[in-house]
């Protein structure tokens, strides 16, 4: 079964009078379990590919599957369920709530998928510890490193136990070692949670790490590779 | 607490100088509504009170239809006793009888028509300001004794001075004709010209025997306690009457029903400034809020992306409006109740009112608190505040997650 698949994906932007093609028929399947690298030099359409997997944006032709489900002909709601239940995300920014601290940036998205108060804070204070963020539950984000804070949005992320993570260029604010040890959690969680990862970088150090590796240029695939056969 | 309580709750503190002021003017706003419906209130039973106080009373018992056509023949029988019973079985000493009549006052050189009310001089002034009026003499004594007060116009019209003597002419009960002759034992001065110069007042005995009234007069006055107890009051009376006399009981509403209309258009007046006020107040909130949805379009995009719907965040942005609501609600009761509460118990007069005093009225105004006037202000302020959070609310409802993510 794929996590996610793509057939004759389109998009167009419009820039001012100009349109722009985001995606021009992409096509693409990957198994649960996977472990994918977009690259791309920049506006070569790997976060526009990104966003339409996630749902965050609409493609304007093709069909886009999570976890055996259309998702690209759902209405607002369900879209937000679907992203809710099946996907996460990891962004370069980290971008989390500043208000809320680590544990509660984590809980908060178990409180909207319902979970009770004691499962929540019990599962969270788990994600966080295996992530690495042990006797730091209760810090703001303000209060921790890029790598911490991206710890805490890789934790959010798989804290709804997603079908996929996808991440857009999740090392790009981090130095090379922290990136390293947040590629080797992302492996961790691949290899012993089964979670499916497809990244988009420009980052030789993250693709290094991947199974798969898929170029793209001008919003097209021009190369799919097997990094493990290769 | 659950985490989107307490996220509402910390975000509303992002901007602390902000929350404040907005609270500030939630505050300032509510402790002037409550202070200005307190005022009016307490205005408006000032006014109901000086215009009862001198002849209406709250509550009087009248034969059925005479409040409309004053004849001499729709009467009350037995009407002291009927007043004697009423206070001895409601324990209330602020009740009196009346008669009523219209008749020719002359002296030597002037006749003039006046309303000559027969009042029981015992318990006319525990009804009525009119006898703490008098300004020359004094108040009737006897119930019988051949005595008239009379208003300082009237007075003045008929060219009289105390211990002159009055002709009294008019129509009897029976028909007959009532002549009389009174003499003046005190001279009112109401500051109402009107009463001051149509109405005279003698001792009900003597009313009955000149108007053959046959023991009966027109009207059993009875005042309450406080307004508000009215209502209440005019129940137990009616459910004293005897079944077969066709006796009503009139509040002061039915009595004097411009009163209520005048109220009533000052209200209007007045709740059109408030509502401006409200207004302005709903404007500061919905401009704190539009500026903290913009600031934050950004993180409504990535909480969207987690799985949020618009609508969840819509209704973060009303749960942050009501804690702000809340607070300045909270607030504004507290302090207004306070300092409205300084007002009730000293109460505060200005420039002009002191002249009351001489009118045997209050020279000082005195708020009503009360659950209206403490909260009916603020809660309106609190609705406003809802209202006014609709617009930013409804702007994060259409947000798209990439466009929002993508907000500087």
């Amino acid at each position: 079964m794929y996590a996610v698949r793509c057939i004759d994906v389109r998009k167009i932007y419009k820039q001012g009078d100009e349109d722009v093609i985001g995606l021009n028929g992409v096509s693409i399947e990957v198994e649960e379990g996977g472990f994918v690298c977009l690259r791309s030099p920049s506006g070569g359409g790997k976060t526009t590919l990104l966003n339409v997997m996630g749902g965050l944006d609409r493609p304007d032709s093709g069909e886009i599957w999570i976890a055996g489900k259309r998702i690209d002909n759902l209405s607002k709601a369900p879209l937000a369920r679907m992203r809710l239940h099946r996907i996460g995300f990891v962004f370069q920014a980290y971008n989390l709530i500043p208000v809320l601290t680590a544990r509660e940036n984590v809980e908060f998205v178990m409180q909207v998928q319902g979970v009770s108060v004691v499962d929540r804070k019990k599962r969270s204070l788990e994600i966080l510890s295996e992530v690495g963020l042990e006797g730091l539950e209760d810090r703001r984000p303000a209060k921790m490193s890029g790598g911490q804070q991206q710890r805490v949005a890789v934790a959010r992320a798989i804290a709804s136990n997603p079908a996929i993570v996808l991440a857009d260029e999740p090392t790009a604010n981090l130095d090379s070692n922290t990136a390293r040890h947040l590629m080797e959690l992302f492996v961790e969680l691949n290899q012993h949670r089964g979670t499916t990862f497809v990244i988009a970088t420009h980052d030789q150090m993250v693709m290094s790490y991947a199974r798969r590796l898929i170029r793209m240029l001008d919003g097209k695939l021009v190369e799919d590779i097997d990094q493990e056969a290769v | 607490m659950s985490i989107t309580f307490r996220l509402a709750w910390r975000n509303i503190w992002r901007q602390p100088r902000r929350t404040w002021l907005t609270v500030g003017a939630l505050v300032f706003s509510n402790i002037l509504l409550i202070f200005l419906i307190s005022v009016q209130l307490g205005t408006y039973l000032m006014m109901i009170d000086n215009t009862l106080a001198p002849l209406t009373g709250h509550l009087q018992v009248q034969y059925e239809g005479y409040k409309d056509d004053q004849r001499i023949h729709q009467a009350v029988p037995a009407v002291r006793g009927l007043a004697a019973d009423i206070r001895e079985r409601l324990s209330l000493e602020t009740i009196a009888a009346r008669g009523a009549a219209f008749a020719l006052t002359s002296s030597e050189d002037r006749t003039y028509g006046v309303q000559i009310i027969g009042v029981e001089p015992e318990f006319e002034p525990r009804i009525s300001t009119l006898p703490g009026l008098i300004k020359e003499g004094r108040f009737l004594d006897d119930i019988n004794a051949p005595e008239i007060v009379i208003g300082a116009v009237l007075a003045r019209n008929l060219r009289v001075q105390l211990g002159d003597e009055l002709t009294i002419l008019g129509s009897a009960r029976d028909g007959s004709f009532a002549a009389t002759v009174v003499r003046i034992v005190g001279i009112f001065e109401s500051g109402m010209v009107e009463l001051d110069r149509s109405f005279a007042e003698i001792p009900l005995g003597f009313f009955q025997d000149t108007f053959v009234m046959d023991g009966a007069g027109h009207t059993v006055v009875i005042n309450a306690q406080n307004l508000f107890s009215v209502s209440t009051l005019q129940q137990q009376v009616q459910a004293l009457l005897p079944d077969m006399e066709g006796l009503v009981v009139h509040d002061w509403d039915d009595l004097q029903p411009g009163l209520r209309q005048a109220i009533q258009a000052d209200l209007l007046g007045a709740w059109f400034m408030y509502g401006v006020l409200v207004i302005l107040v709903a404007f500061s909130v919905l401009n704190t809020q539009l500026m903290s949805v913009l600031e934050r379009t950004r993180e409504f995009g990535i909480t969207m992306s987690l799985g949020l719907t618009s609508g969840r965040l819509g209704w973060l942005i009303m749960l942050e409006t009501a804690m702000i609501g809340l607070l300045g609600l909270g607030l504004g009761v507290f302090l207004g109740g306070l300092v409205v509460y300084w007002f009730t118990v000293n109460g505060f007069t200005y420039p002009g009112l002191e002249l009351a005093a001489q009118f045997n009225l209050p020279d000082r105004i005195y708020p009503n608190l009360n659950s209206i006037s403490l909260l009916v202000g603020p809660c309106i302020v609190f609705l406003a505040s809802l209202v006014a959070a609709v617009y930013p609310a409804a702007r994060v409802h259409f947000l798209q997650p990439v466009q929002a993510m993508r907000a500087a």
